[in-house]
């Protein structure tokens, strides 16, 4: 008996020793180190289990049991603490590899679209949606396309009112986009809905006036579109275009292409009509020019007036900018100056 | 037009204060643009008489006034006007009077002398933006009068922005026509009864130019007195319109033109010669304007002319020898219809633009002559005395403008207001507008009355019914109509993928006006050929058009360097102008340029300045967004580095630029460093493919690298080719990935490191295919570039 608990205490020490090599070994190979030394094929507990042969038949099982155990609770041990090693290796890599997530990435900046751009590209998309195409006209244009076609004869006094840039008796830089409806016109018969986007020009240069400007001509005729129509689609547009429901004015007014003609006022989007700088204590804003297509415009392009009807409008970009984004000066949209379009991302 | 709302009361007189009757007309068309006082305010300002005048004991300057305010005592007022004299009377702001910027007025000391009050200026009562001394009332003014009251001067100034068809609103009388309707008041009448005459004096006058001038009348008025003052009140009703006092004779006419909207001239009548002719230039014609200027008469100008020569430009402007002065004693009165087309554009062509011609060539009421005629007889007879002869009318009914008679139907009204109106509602409003109407089958036939000459077609009548109803109160509507199917293409790219495209590597963009300075444009130009030049531009430096943009995108980048950026990215779109006038192009183009730094300052990489292949890679981006057959070919451009330019092909065809500016050109173009531009077609690079599939291939691909020896002078460009031209089913790509010269190669040559991707779409790729393809490159390079295996 005394020999068999000896043994088993022997067996216990060696157990113990075990335990302390494997929580001390700081590393994988330490701790390989510790399972050969103990486990491996001559390891200190693996000794015990050859020599099991020598025990007594009635020992065997007992001290074969304990050392199954020894040998069962030193694996656990050694893979334990071989998982707790790589699990600091980790720790100890991330935290290595940690960076300042406050420093800036590189190359991230994105430039900007120009303003004039940006507000052109929503009225895009809003005349996109409600089925209007988009079309292009030459910016030097010949008088005929500019002023005659469009109801405004060689001596009509809005001929003067243009302020325009001539290059010879004829040709000259279009004062409107209102020629790009001739040009359409001119192909194509009704049904028609377009836009025209683009430069215009005009012979003026202040602090409200610049020589050159951006306007969206519209323009649909069908057979039946009336003037309420154009009230209808104007008001939502400008609606749509400002994200909020504004008071939309239309007040008689006269261009010689279009009758009845119209303009259209909304309330300030300044000062919600209360009065202000911007709309001159007024509340009301001018925004758009707009009427019935006139019959001698029809007639210049061959459609027929009896037939069809239609409506056209005209809008300043720039102007609808500046009161979207609030820009009070006109003549930054030319400057090009990056601190102001980097304003607009 | 510009009008005091008192004399438009005169008229018609609404129950409406003036913030309602503005409101009314903003919204009939008539866009009221400012409403102004017509006066400062102020208050406890007098008429006064200046009783005596002595020197001032201490100030040389200053004079001791004794006035009298229609007091019992004269105030002692001390006053330093030069115009101060005995008898004259003056507004006096008494002690406790405010006058405008708040201006308290108390007993005061002047150089030790007592001062109960102030004589005033015009300027200090806010009438008018300078003066010249106090100002001088008339000697009928009463004495002690509130000055206020006096003048009338709780008033204000319309002024309406009146749209070119509403001539007829161009006088006082036709706001009020127009008030009387939008308000549903009546007129009042205002004497324009016949002036009989008291002399049978006539002036002759012929008309040759009947279609330019189908009513001409003359009046003569003898011996009236040049010295007579225009009073007080035709003074003020003139100042509130906007004009000056020129004398009795110039203000009736300028009176009458504002009240009834007929513009008039006088003649001085001893100065014309055996009578007037109304007739066209003819060559050799010349006159002296009223403002003394000198003019050669065009051709075509309708003239007012005597035996001698031109004495005026009809309807425009009277010459300064037959003018009225302060010596005219006998008046030949003009008052006449010219016709719209004969002035339209022809005050412009002479640098003029006056009252007279304003009205004429938007139009005149052509019935309107007897009336003013009258009326302004009237008046000078009352100012200025005289006898009046008869009025001679010289008139060619045929070319007077017809009245329009036009139909007007229902079913229309309803088409293009959207609105069905009353049959009673429309004759109604129609009526009130003055116009007459005969009830037909499917509507009415209108007939237009002479004042209202804009009223032509039968849409003109249905805007005015619109107008009066009120644009407020027509519904909005959503239009019916067809569906249009839109034209979207694949072929083409839209350009908003384009200008993200930019932006999202960094680009701002840019919008430069497309006229720009001759000489920058010729620095930056392609060609020597001469841009096409406005006649009239606004600046010698926006004088031709751009055939490029890079001037207007150099210029942002000087404006943007001067301002302390150091790293610039910029793109516009837009046409450049090509040609001549007969035969213009005008191509959209994309271009852009690069400046500075290719990286945002940072800290994490050294920065580096841009170089070509930065630029290049933002061109290749844009390209590859439609892809195509893009070739980048070293070629000259007059405005870029020689040896950094590619001219840029695609689908064979020249569509831009890319390259360093030439260094050469950075000081006079005032730029410190490199700029990398480029340009392109934008037509040429929306144009786009639609993709088509190919079947993935199953089977494993393999990747062959080469070391190609070549010499330094043969270009990446020309061994793309050759391979591209190799036919093979198995050679799916290559791609040149490294450039090596130096150790290891002999001098003037350069090792080029090249993958080549090679799969079968149908089966394993074989060994002996692979090697054969690899010897057929290697083969293929020898031959034409010479290039050999690196070992």
């Amino acid at each position: 008996m005394a020999e068999l608990s000896s043994q088993l205490q022997a067996l216990e020490e060696i157990t113990a020793t075990a335990r302390q090599a494997v929580a001390e070994a700081q590393d994988n190979r330490a701790l390989d180190d510790v399972r050969v030394e103990y486990l491996g094929k001559k390891g200190k507990i693996t000794a015990y289990l050859k020599q099991l042969g020598n025990v007594s038949v009635e020992d065997r099982p007992v001290i074969g049991k304990s050392v199954n155990l020894a040998k069962q609770e030193v694996t656990g041990l050694v893979e334990q603490r071989g998982k707790a090693l790589a699990e600091a290796a980790m720790q100890a890599a991330l935290k290595a590899e940690t960076v300042d997530v406050t420093l800036p990435g590189r190359n991230s900046e994105v430039g900007g679209l120009h303003p004039v751009t940006r507000t052109l590209q929503r009225i895009e998309r809003y005349f996109r949606n409600i089925g209007f195409d988009v079309a292009e006209g030459p910016e030097i244009e010949d008088s005929h396309h500019n002023f005659t076609a469009l109801n405004i004869p060689e001596t009509h006094p809005a001929r003067a009112m243009h302020d325009t840039f001539y290059f010879d008796a004829d040709k000259l830089l279009r004062t409107h986009t209102s020629p790009v409806q001739i040009r359409v016109m001119e192909e194509n018969q009704p049904p028609l809905r377009l836009i025209a986007p683009g430069r215009v020009y005009r012979c003026d240069s202040d602090l409200t006036h610049t020589p050159m400007f951006h306007q969206v001509e519209g323009l649909m005729v069908d057979e039946n579109i009336s003037f309420t129509d154009l009230k209808g689609v104007l008001s939502d547009f400008l609606q749509a275009f400002f994200e909020k429901p504004l008071k939309v004015r239309f007040r008689p007014s006269y261009f010689p292409f279009t009758e009845p003609s119209a303009e259209a006022d909304i309330e300030c989007v300044i000062c919600g009509g209360e009065g202000c700088r911007v709309c001159s204590h007024t509340g009301w804003i001018e925004i758009l020019g707009c009427g019935m297509v006139h019959p001698n415009v029809f007639e210049h392009v061959n459609i027929d007036s009896e037939k069809y009807l239609g409506f056209a409008f005209g809008l300043g970009v720039e102007r609808m900018a500046m009161l979207r984004y609030g820009v009070n000066d006109l003549r930054l949209f030319f400057d090009n100056d990056l601190r102001f379009l980097s304003q607009f991302k | 037009m510009k009008f005091s709302e008192k004399w438009l009361r005169e008229w018609v007189n609404p129950e409406l204060d003036t913030a309602a009757l503005v409101e009314k007309l903003t919204n009939a068309g008539l866009e009221v643009d400012a409403v102004e006082p017509v006066a400062g305010d102020f208050n406890g300002v007098r008429v006064g008489q200046v009783k005596s005048v002595e020197p001032h004991p201490d100030a040389d300057k200053l004079r001791l006034t004794r006035v009298d305010v229609g007091d019992a005592e004269l105030l002692e007022i001390v006053c330093g006007a030069s115009n101060v004299r005995e008898g004259l009377k003056v507004p006096v702001a008494v002690v406790g009077a405010v006058l405008p910027g708040d201006f308290k007025i108390k007993k005061a000391k002047l150089r030790g002398v007592p001062s109960f009050g102030m004589l005033c200026s015009s300027k200090e009562l806010g009438l008018t933006e300078s003066a010249d001394g106090l100002m001088e009332l008339a000697e009928e003014a009463p004495v002690g009068e509130d000055f206020r009251v006096y003048l009338g001067l709780d008033d204000v100034s319309i002024d309406i922005d009146l749209t070119p068809n509403r001539s007829d609103c161009l006088g006082v009388a036709g706001v009020a026509r127009e008030v009387g309707v939008l308000t549903s008041t009546d007129l009042c009448q205002v004497n324009c009864d016949e002036v009989k005459a008291s002399s049978d004096k006539t002036f002759p006058v012929k008309v040759t130019a009947t279609a330019a001038c189908p009513r001409y009348l003359g009046r003569v008025i003898e011996n009236v007195n040049p010295q007579a003052e225009t009073p007080v009140w035709m003074q003020e009703k003139l100042r509130r319109s906007g004009l000056r006092s020129l004398g009795p004779v110039v203000d009736v006419t300028n009176y009458v033109m504002l009240e009834l909207g007929q513009p008039m001239h006088a003649f001085d009548l001893d100065k014309l010669n055996n009578g007037i002719s109304v007739r066209l230039s003819q060559d050799g014609d010349k006159l002296t304007l009223l403002d003394g200027q000198e003019i050669e008469i065009k051709p075509d100008t309708l003239l007012i002319a005597d035996e001698k020569g031109p004495l005026a430009l009809a309807g425009i402007m009277g010459g300064e020898q037959s003018g009225v002065t302060e010596t005219t004693h006998n008046l030949f009165l003009e008052a006449a219809f010219f016709s719209p087309d004969a002035i339209a554009g022809k005050a412009r062509a002479y640098g003029l633009h006056t009252d007279s011609s304003h009205r004429f060539e938007r139009g005149v009421d052509p019935a309107l002559a007897q009336q003013a005629m009258q009326r302004a007889t009237a008046l000078l007879l009352d100012i200025v005395g005289g006898e009046a002869g008869p009025v001679t009318e010289v008139l060619s009914d045929k070319d007077l403008p017809s009245t329009a008679s036009i139909h007007l139907r229902e079913d229309r009204i309803k088409r293009v207001l959207g609105i069905s109106l009353e049959a009673a509602e429309v004759s109604e409003q129609l009526s009130r507008l003055g116009l007459d109407l005969t009830r037909v089958e499917d509507g009415w036939q209108v007939t237009v009355p002479s004042f209202r000459f804009d009223l032509a077609i039968e849409v003109d009548l249905i805007e005015e019914l619109g107008r009066l109803y009120g644009y407020d109160r027509l519904p909005e509507t959503r239009p019916q109509g067809t569906v249009l199917t839109s034209n979207i293409t694949e072929r083409l790219t839209q350009l908003e993928r384009l200008q993200n495209l930019l932006v999202d590597r960094g680009y701002f963009e840019a919008v430069t006006y497309s006229f720009v300075e001759p000489k920058l444009q010729s620095l930056l130009a392609e060609d020597d050929l001469a841009p096409i030049k406005l006649a009239n531009p606004i600046s010698a430096d926006l004088s031709v058009m751009r055939t490029s943009l890079w001037p207007g995108l150099v210029q942002a980048l000087v404006y943007n360097a001067n301002r302390q950026h150091e790293r610039v990215r910029l793109f516009e779109v837009g046409r450049v102008f090509k040609g001549d006038l007969d035969n213009i192009e005008q191509e959209r183009r994309i271009g852009g340029l690069i400046y500075g730094d290719q990286d945002v300052e940072q800290w994490s990489e050294k920065a580096r300045e841009v170089d070509f292949f930065d630029a290049k890679a933002d061109v290749e981006a844009l390209l590859d967004v439609t892809g195509g057959d893009i070739r980048f070919q070293a070629e000259m451009h007059p405005a870029l580095h020689p040896g950094q330019t590619a001219r840029i092909y695609k689908n064979g065809e020249a569509i831009g630029w890319l390259g360093a500016l030439h260094p050469k050109l950075q000081k006079p173009l005032d730029v410190n460093g490199r700029v990398y531009l480029f340009e392109l077609s934008l037509p040429a690079v929306l144009l786009a493919q639609i993709p088509e599939f190919t079947a993935l291939s199953k089977y494993p691909a393999i990747r062959r690298d080469l070391a190609l020896v070549v010499d330094e002078a043969v270009t990446a460009g020309q061994i793309e080719d050759c391979l591209s031209a190799i036919d093979s089913d198995i050679l799916k790509s290559f791609q040149l990935f490294d450039v090596y010269t130096g150790d290891g190669v002999e001098l003037g040559k350069k090792s080029l490191a090249m993958a080549f991707h090679l799969q079968h779409g149908e089966r394993t790729l074989k060994d002996d295919e692979v090697d054969a393809l690899i010897k057929t490159v290697t083969d293929t390079l020898e031959q034409a570039v010479g290039a050999t295996i690196r070992s």
